[in-house]
């Protein structure tokens, strides 16, 4: 998630030498032609396979057709395609559950994490905690294939275990069918996540936990501060800097939160009314439909979205960064 | 800690905190647990319901059956090559390039820098991705799992911070002794970088064996899609079949051979194939990616 931090020109100050002794450049270039062909090969493929597509899409503002060849040999349309999401149908449903899915998995699963670290660092049982961790920290490792085949098992109709539960308790008479059921679709797709990514997500809080001064408890519990207070006035102010950045950088990558989880658990077409997201729909009417010009607006138009969060958020990231740390 | 008494709400507190952990731990490990059992449960028996913890009529067939499937098997090599060469390839390729990424004398290592950063924040989206691999002849290719793949960006920043980090004087001594840039990184370089090349090849290669949605979109020869691809059709095709009582026919194919299982079964005992390898490095994981994890997010 930090990875967008990184400066470029950090580093760049003395690599273009000392300009009083500046030597001809194609000769120092030639000459330092072992090193130069460490870096060409993989610079060629991060512009075959990054920069080309930057180029390609320049066919949202083109009719682009199968059969024609290369990307710009199409007739240009201008903003239609971009238009024709904006009056679509499906630009209020995609867009609803695009912020509502993004902010639902921030808003529940940003702190679960943090809640998990704190708790852990309580636990003084060493063999407990260690058991704990390593449990929750599988399923970050399963793919989504995985995890999408574990809840459906759980949710079966047939003698999947919460129903099974449900009805013991007599929560409910019937089986529910809960993976084709809109109204509780959010739901289960945020708990997974929440479940997939909870014990992983917890070890970098644990880290910053680690590095809190003991002495501060020591002399918390000496003026009389009982546990809770200690989480409330040293653990979690210590660790806030932290938090602070992996909010703002998960508020960056906001509209990026992956599609993986709702393809997998949103395979039942009734669904769709809650489940289609920006990507979703572009993999649906580009690659499934071939309506190639027309997805390629409609990620453009969330790329563009994507970019200025990001930039906002490493902005903000780096300011806060400074001053905090 | 021990100077003052532990106070009623502190040890309720405690005991609170042990019990969520407890029933957190319950909940994670339950439907792995859950799905190995049903994997090795009679499917017909399953279906009669109440298997939870223990299997009640114990059985191999599943699992006789799954590893008789050809199209499974072959979907396991598949995955077991692309991870194999994709991990290898992917990790060379990258410490290659960082290494003279982190030199400070390489030319133009600026404006390097910018065209690689700028790929974290924009990408051209699937399409245009898509299209390029159609125009490049990596349809229904093995090589699509591969190349574009073949740099990381993020990867090659943490190398290079890690080479960085490395003492100077090496590099020197070995430059005296006659090494050029690629013998000190074959050498010297890579050999002393143990932990990050392998906190990265793991992470790698658990990236490279959960990957489905690349073979989802570009393959369509079924002798090249990896098991996680037919995996996700087979289970797809169940939860639809709970409405519709239709099944894929590779799946009824597979059930008449045995009357006793059920597609569920087959299901379960497929995803434990397909987990395996997981849970076998997973021990290794575990040792390398408390510090891989805090590598790629505090360095920087």
């Amino acid at each position: 998630m930090a990875r967008l931090t990184v400066s470029p020109d950090a580093e760049s100050g003395m690599s273009l030498g000392n300009p009083k002794k500046k030597k001809n450049n194609f000769t120092r270039f030639f000459g330092q032609i072992d090193l130069q062909l460490m870096v060409i090969p993989a610079l060629i493929l991060i512009f075959v396979f990054s920069y080309i597509p930057m180029y390609g899409v320049l066919i949202a503002f083109q009719d682009y057709k199968i059969g024609s060849g290369s990307f710009l040999s199409s007739p240009w349309v201008g903003l239609k395609h971009f238009k024709a999401f904006f009056d679509s149908p499906d630009f209020n449903v995609v867009m609803r559950n695009t912020i509502v899915i993004s902010f639902l998995k921030l808003i529940i699963g940003f702190p679960a994490p943090i809640i998990l670290a704190l708790m852990l660092n309580e636990v003084r049982k060493i063999v407990f905690k260690r058991v704990v961790q390593t449990i929750t920290y599988l399923p970050h490792f399963m793919s989504w294939v995985i995890v999408g085949g574990m809840v459906s098992t759980m949710l079966a109709t047939d003698n999947g275990s919460i129903n099974m539960l449900l009805e013991t308790l007599r929560v409910i008479d019937d089986p529910i069918n809960f993976l084709s059921m809109s109204e509780y679709f959010w739901s289960i797709l945020v708990t997974t996540n929440v479940w997939k990514e909870i014990g992983f997500g917890s070890i970098v809080y644990l880290a910053a936990i680690a590095g809190i001064d003991p002495h501060m408890y020591e002399a918390a519990s000496m003026d009389g501060a009982n546990r809770f207070k200690q989480i409330y006035l040293i653990t979690l102010p210590s660790i806030m800097p932290v938090v602070t950045i992996f909010l703002i950088l998960a508020i960056g990558n906001l509209l990026s939160a992956g599609f993986e989880d709702i393809l997998i658990l949103a395979s039942n077409p009734a669904l769709r009314d809650v489940s289609d997201v920006i990507d979703t729909y572009v993999i649906r009417v580009g690659i499934n439909n071939y309506r190639y010009s027309y997805a390629t607006a409609v990620g453009l138009f969330k790329a563009v979205i994507s970019v200025g969060l990001l930039t906002i958020a490493n902005y903000v990231a780096r300011r806060a960064g400074n001053s905090l740390w | 800690m021990s100077v003052v008494r532990e106070s009623f709400g502190d040890r309720c507190l405690t005991v609170f905190i042990y019990a969520f952990l407890t029933i957190l731990a319950f909940s994670t490990f339950y439907p792995f647990w859950n799905a190995i059992v049903i994997s090795f449960n009679e499917g017909m028996d399953t279906t009669r319901g109440g298997v939870t913890f223990w299997p009640r009529e114990f059985t191999l067939e599943n699992y006789s059956i799954v590893f008789k499937d050809e199209r499974l098997m072959n979907g396991f090599v598949i995955s077991v090559l692309r991870t194999i060469i994709g991990t290898i390839s992917a990790i060379l390729a990258t410490a290659i390039f960082s290494y003279g990424m982190s030199k400070k004398e390489l030319m133009g290592r600026k404006y390097y820098m910018i065209m690689c950063v700028f790929t974290m924040y924009f990408t051209g989206g699937l399409i245009p991705s898509f299209l390029l691999i159609r125009s490049l002849g990596l349809m229904n290719s093995f090589w699509v799992f591969i190349i574009p793949s073949l740099i990381g960006v993020w990867n090659m920043i943490i190398f290079r911070t890690f080479f960085r980090g490395l003492p100077a004087g090496l590099e020197e001594s070995a430059k005296i002794d006659g090494c050029g840039n690629w013998g000190t990184l074959f050498r010297i370089v890579l050999p002393l970088s143990g932990p990050v090349v392998a906190t990265l090849s793991l992470f790698t290669a658990v990236a490279h064996w959960n990957e489905w949605f690349t073979a989802s979109i570009y393959i369509s020869k079924e002798e090249l899609l990896p098991i996680q691809t037919i995996l996700k059709q087979i289970l797809a095709s169940n939860i639809v079949s709970e409405q519709t009582a239709g099944m894929d026919s590779a799946a009824l194919a597979r059930m008449q051979q045995a009357k006793t299982v059920t597609s569920k079964s087959l299901s379960m005992a497929t995803m434990m194939v397909a987990t395996i390898p997981i849970v076998m490095v997973y021990p290794f994981v575990q040792k390398y990616f408390v510090k891989g994890v805090l590598v790629g997010s505090l360095k920087e």
